[in-house]
């Protein structure tokens, strides 16, 4: 035997002895896998702010007749990498997220239909809004997108090219000055001055509420149902609903080939009914059910208007987000202070 | 492994089946070595080198020579050399204090400094924010600036550079400086002449992964750092809003240029060890 | 000179971890048990918790171990032989440490996922790398990979080979060599590598997110854990996870240390007698070499 591994065998059996009853107790926690037994099993892959919403789901599901012994896998993350993920081979039953080119990049896989928006719903499950998050009592009184670039007023967005949510952000930005009435070239100036005014680009939605929370920026800008969640859980925040805001739409469908097609489908019906929806609504989602969503109080904006409006994602990232062409690259490169200095 | 200690001449009175393991080990060991390696690292940096390329040299220049790569890395590269030699020194004093001194408390000193590499960096970045960003407890509010950089770096990098001069220091043979010292050698002689060079290959091992671990480290710094393009965008978060928007291959080539920085300055300092080797006949 | 500088070096040593490795930790303690030890404990020992816990040990315990014989087994290699292209090698093992991690995570999937290099191949064979525990110990295996060479190579440099030499002459054998004279002279540095490399395996991130599809209960690792945890407003169970990944830190250094007392006393008696000096030990044992 190796001397070297003979030495270490003679290492502190003590401290074996403690690792190895660890490990005893633990292990048979962690044999709990899935059986995929009498309902079949579920594996669904989604971005990371619905978490605390499908564990909701989830339980309501089990009490249906359709989801009665349906065991789940659940993944979340950045809804990029996840697609990502997915499209190198992390098995996915259902997969949810933050918005549509995540979804054709399966579709480009051959991992989710090309059809997957053709439903009623047009493939979506949950809307949502851009909010801006405010200090309670909203000290700044920031109310509009024109008090974001008042002087003094610092903003928290994620960085555009890491983060799902900074696209809708700068979008909600940009289509806001568009639906009142300014010019592209304005509209593109407003998103210069936003820039400007940015004190910190952090690489995800989460990441940048935690950067708020801890004291920086006066305003961040996100998703609706991740500040409702936020307010839920307590944290000192306030939310205003700007006038003129964009509509978050969130994707979903069943992959071509799920394990259980009857357990994965029924899983997707039950989001897409009135009683998921209506859980939803709970969780800070706006429902797609217009019936459901009547019952919820939601904040209304003076203007929704979608993504399609401005091109819909696809010429929107190749316009816009492109790293290196893109028009916000520019502008951040106009920005930019050569960092040769101190 | 074992043959590399030995030579290879059989000794008087070995068994065959003594000889025949070493000569096995001579073999087996370099080879177990290098499939390790390139299963674990030369292959995937084949890959990501592949992958560089897959657009041509063209499209790996522009990715590498965009503005905001240039920034990026250069901003990686200045940091991560500021802390690299700063830590250095800093590790090489922690660790003369920690082989050299006596004080209550020195056990738990000695055992807190590896506790950064533990530290998942999210939970870091987290932690160096509200101590140090505006919140601080302390007003020392260092947050989006390149001073944050510098701090998150350093916190990362810390348990290298003291733990290169550590082990080394603690085998240091003190009669070799207490002669000197007693045949007049003044305290700085002593240290230029006789620690020093007997240190500087470990600190110089140290101030190379400090160099390399920093300009790679993301987590912690992305936080506390503000990553405002331009200013304080490190590379590897460059890297990764490349990855993001699906320029993988934009990504690769800027993380192929930050190797090869990173294995310039190893093979740099490498050279300079060597100029330290006691002279072996091996 | 010792006694002038003693105070000053004190200080700025003391000062310097401090402000950046005490004072955090204490912040990351503080946070974990703010609200009191049941809510902490309550935190990390859901289910999904103890699994993640599970997996990152069992991580450990392949990837630390591998990285070890690896480290002493090509810093002796470097040490005491010259052969071309050693300086290559010595720069190559440091490569895993300028990737960030998830560049790291990144090139593992262009080499072992789905439409990788060996993707194929592994597909065929029933090989589940990526997205399963084997992806997991390789990502954390490689970026912990130079911490023990690092450690080790430069003291056997120091070091020499005239105790293995005399060995030799006095007819020991390569395994009694390597047992009695080599693995005491490094057994510093070899803890402190493998303590780095147990801290590093334990807390890396970026890596095992791309690597490992986090997967709850399954292939979610305690970092994965911990991020999540973050993300859902759960600070305590954030914390109080990452004291658990310092305590097994700690824990291993402290294992580590208390075993090397008695190899110190099997070197050959070359060094000089102990002195009042070498009472000073830098470890956590309370015996002296």
């Amino acid at each position: 035997m190796d001397p070297a591994l003979a030495h270490r065998a003679r290492a502190p059996r003590r401290w074996a002895l403690c690792l190895a009853g660890t490990l005893a107790a633990v292990v048979p926690l962690a044999a709990s896998g899935p059986a995929g037994a009498s309902g079949g099993s579920v594996a669904l892959v989604a971005y990371s702010t619905p978490k605390p919403a499908y564990a909701a789901l989830i339980s309501a599901f089990a009490q249906t007749a359709a989801g009665q012994g349906v065991t789940f896998a659940q993944s979340y993350g950045p809804s990029g990498t996840q697609a990502t993920a997915v499209a190198n081979g992390l098995p996915a039953d259902v997969v949810n997220f933050s918005l549509s080119p995540d979804m054709n990049k399966l579709v480009k896989a051959g991992l989710v239909s090309p059809s997957w928006a053709a439903g009623p719903n047009k493939g979506f499950v949950t809307n949502s809004i851009v909010s801006f998050v405010v200090r309670p009592g909203n000290p700044k009184h920031i109310k509009t997108w024109s008090d974001l670039v008042r002087s003094g007023v610092t903003v928290i967005t994620p960085n555009p090219f890491s983060s799902g949510s900074a696209k809708w952000n700068l979008m909600a930005a940009y289509g806001a000055q568009l639906s009142q009435g300014k010019s592209k070239v304005a509209a593109t100036a407003y998103l210069g001055q936003l820039l400007k005014h940015t004190a910190a680009q952090p690489t995800s939605a989460s990441t940048a509420l935690q950067a708020f929370l801890s004291g920086q920026g006066d305003v961040l800008l996100d998703y609706e149902d991740d500040a409702l969640y936020a307010v839920h859980k307590g944290e000192p925040v306030q939310i205003v609903t700007p006038p003129q805001t964009i509509l978050i739409q969130n994707p979903i469908a069943v992959s071509t080939k799920p394990v259980s097609p009857t357990a994965a489908k029924a899983f997707l019906a039950f989001l897409l009914s009135p009683k998921g929806q209506t859980i939803w609504g709970q969780q800070g989602y706006r429902p797609v059910l217009a019936p459901v969503a009547k019952q919820f109080h939601f904040p209304k904006p003076k203007t929704l208007f979608t993504i399609d409006s401005l091109g819909g994602w696809t010429k929107v990232n190749a316009v816009f987000f492109n790293p290196q062409t893109g028009v916000v690259a520019k502008l951040e490169q106009g920005l930019g202070v050569p960092t040769a200095s101190s | 492994m074992v043959e590399a200690v030995v030579g290879r001449e059989p000794r008087p009175g070995e068994t065959g089946l003594a000889r025949a393991s070493r000569a096995l080990g001579n073999v087996a060991g370099p080879a177990a070595a290098v499939t390790y390696l390139s299963l674990l690292v030369l292959l995937p940096m084949a890959a990501l080198v592949a992958k560089a390329f897959s657009g041509g040299f063209g499209s790996f220049w522009r990715a590498v020579s965009s503005p905001e790569s240039v920034a990026a890395l250069r901003l990686s590269v200045e940091c991560s050399f500021a802390v690299a030699v700063f830590n250095s020194i800093a590790g090489l004093v922690i660790a003369w204090v920690l082989v050299r001194d006596e004080f209550r408390g020195k056990k738990l000193v000695n055992a807190v400094i590896d506790l950064p590499f533990a530290l998942p960096t999210v939970v870091a970045g987290l932690t160096l924010l509200a101590l140090y960003g505006p919140n601080s407890p302390f007003g020392l509010n260092v947050a989006d600036t390149k001073v944050a950089i510098l701090f998150a770096l350093a916190f990362v990098t810390l348990p290298f550079t003291v733990r290169a001069v550590q082990p080394v220091l603690a085998e240091l043979d003190r009669e070799v400086e207490e002669s000197a010292a007693s045949l007049g050698a003044s305290g700085t002689g002593v240290l230029r002449r006789i620690l020093l060079p007997s240190l500087a290959p470990a600190m110089l091992a140290g101030a190379g992964l400090a160099f390399a671990r920093a300009v790679g480290e993301f987590g912690s710094v992305v936080i506390i750092s503000g990553n405002l393009p331009f200013k304080t965008e490190v590379a590897s978060s460059w890297i990764y809003s490349l990855s993001q928007s699906d320029e993988l291959s934009s990504a690769a080539a800027v993380s192929v240029v930050l190797v090869l920085i990173a294995l310039g300055v190893l093979v740099g300092i490498g050279l300079l060890r060597r100029r330290f080797d006691v002279p072996e006949s091996v | 000179m010792r006694s002038r500088w003693r105070w000053p070096l004190r200080v700025a040593a003391l000062g310097y971890v401090a402000l950046l490795v005490v004072v955090p930790f204490g912040f990351v303690f503080y946070r974990a048990f703010q609200h009191g030890f049941a809510v902490a404990w309550d935190a990390v020992t859901t289910p999904d918790a103890l699994h993640a816990l599970w997996l990152t040990v069992l991580v450990a315990l392949i990837a630390v171990p591998a990285d070890t014989v690896f480290g002493v087994g090509v810093a002796l290699l470097l040490a005491r032989r010259r052969f071309p292209g050693a300086w290559l090698l010595d720069a190559l093992i440091d490569v895993p440490l300028a990737l960030s991690p998830v560049v790291v995570g990144l090139s593992l999937v262009l080499v072992y996922g789905k439409s990788g290099w060996f993707g194929n191949w592994l597909a065929a064979h029933g090989i589940e790398i990526i997205f399963s525990v084997p992806g997991i110990v390789m990502a954390c295996a490689a970026v912990a990979l130079p911490y023990v060479v690092r450690e080790v190579l430069p003291v056997l440099q120091e070091l020499g080979t005239d105790q293995e030499q005399a060995a030799e002459t006095l007819g020991a054998g390569p395994f009694t060599i390597f047992r009695r004279v080599t693995l005491p002279s490094i057994s510093h540095a070899l803890a402190y590598g493998v303590t780095l490399t147990t801290a590093r395996v334990l807390g890396e991130f970026g890596a095992v997110v791309i690597v490992s599809g986090a997967v709850a209960g399954r292939t979610q690792t305690m970092t994965l854990f911990i991020a999540d945890s973050i993300e859902n407003l759960n600070p305590v169970g954030a914390y109080a996870g990452s004291v658990i990944l310092a305590l097994l830190a700690l824990g291993v250094l402290a294992g580590l240390s208390r075993n090397r007392p008695e190899e110190r006393r099997q070197r050959w008696p070359s060094r000089s007698e102990p002195s009042p000096s070498d009472s000073e030990l830098p470890l956590l044992s309370t015996t002296s070499p």
